[in-house]
């Protein structure tokens, strides 16, 4: 067994891919879930800046400015990659590298699977994967295994 | 209840401290003794930033001899992605609910500044 870790999930909307993209980008405000913000300041404007290379930040409104990452591929209408530096607490890590690749794909005239996958989540706790290792190696993980269950019962 | 748990465990490894105890946890079983000799934090704090880790699943305690030792729970990988399989869900639900819905300036309006040329500077 390996550990995955990413995220994948796929969605389909009634709409072309061109549509879909200027959605996800120029319009992102629009449908980014609210309380997720990482300044003190409520969110007021969440964006994407339409290049590669851009910044993808969120304005409180107070004015302050908070960066989540960069945009590392623009490839519009079919592909999005962002870096996601923001850790697990909602804040920007700059020693923090995840990545979310967006691709925009036609099924139809008005159609387009839009798939999404977050991947590196390992970097959450970088030691993860080590972690699996060393249970695995010293022929612990079916104890702890049971351990675990035990405890969760417990609790 | 998953998701809550799921939050809870991702603050907790939030802190540097903790995330650094938690990557020490990782080599294998230690006492609260043994991680603080290892970290420039006391003893107190580093049992407080246990019961943290503890309190957000991952990791538990357990008896050793007269010791007790802390290790990690291997459920907290599935805990990280069930958090941002969730999040994702939840939030691309709302990007198509967006995309199929006319927005309100972009088709039949002036142009906004998102649709102009990325000169403009930040305030």
């Amino acid at each position: 067994m390996t550990t995955d870790t990413a995220v994948r999930r796929t969605i389909t909307v009634a709409v072309p891919p061109e549509r879909a993209f200027t959605t996800f980008t120029a319009e992102f405000d629009r449908w980014w879930p609210r309380g997720h913000h990482i300044g003190q300041a409520a969110l007021d404007e969440a964006v994407i800046e339409p290049r590669e290379g851009g910044r993808w930040y969120e304005r409180g409104v107070d004015g302050s400015e908070c960066d989540w990452g960069k945009v590392l591929v623009w490839d519009p209408p079919a592909r999005l990659v962002l870096g996601w530096q923001i850790s697990s607490e909602w804040a920007y890590d700059a020693d923090l590298w995840t990545e979310l690749e967006v691709t925009f794909t036609a099924e139809g005239p008005n159609r387009t699977r839009v798939e999404l996958e977050h991947r590196g989540l390992d970097a959450y706790g970088d030691q993860m994967e080590k972690m699996r290792e060393s249970l695995d190696s010293d022929g612990g993980w079916r104890g702890l295994l049971e351990q675990f269950a035990a405890a969760a019962v417990e609790s | 209840m998953e998701t809550y748990r799921q939050r809870r465990a991702l603050q907790a490894l939030g802190d540097p401290t903790r995330r650094e105890i938690f990557e020490r946890l990782t080599d294998g079983p230690l006492a609260v003794g043994e991680l603080a000799e290892e970290l420039p934090v006391s003893r107190p704090a580093v049992s407080q930033h246990l019961k943290v880790l503890k309190d957000a699943g991952l990791v538990f305690d357990r008896a050793s001899g007269t010791r007790r030792v802390y290790q990690v729970d291997p459920a907290a990988v599935a805990a990280l992605r069930e958090y941002f399989d969730s999040f994702w869900g939840q939030a691309l639900a709302s990007f198509r609910a967006a995309a199929e819905s006319q927005p309100p300036t972009a088709e039949n309006q002036p142009p906004t500044a998102e649709n102009q040329p990325p000169d403009q500077e930040a305030p």
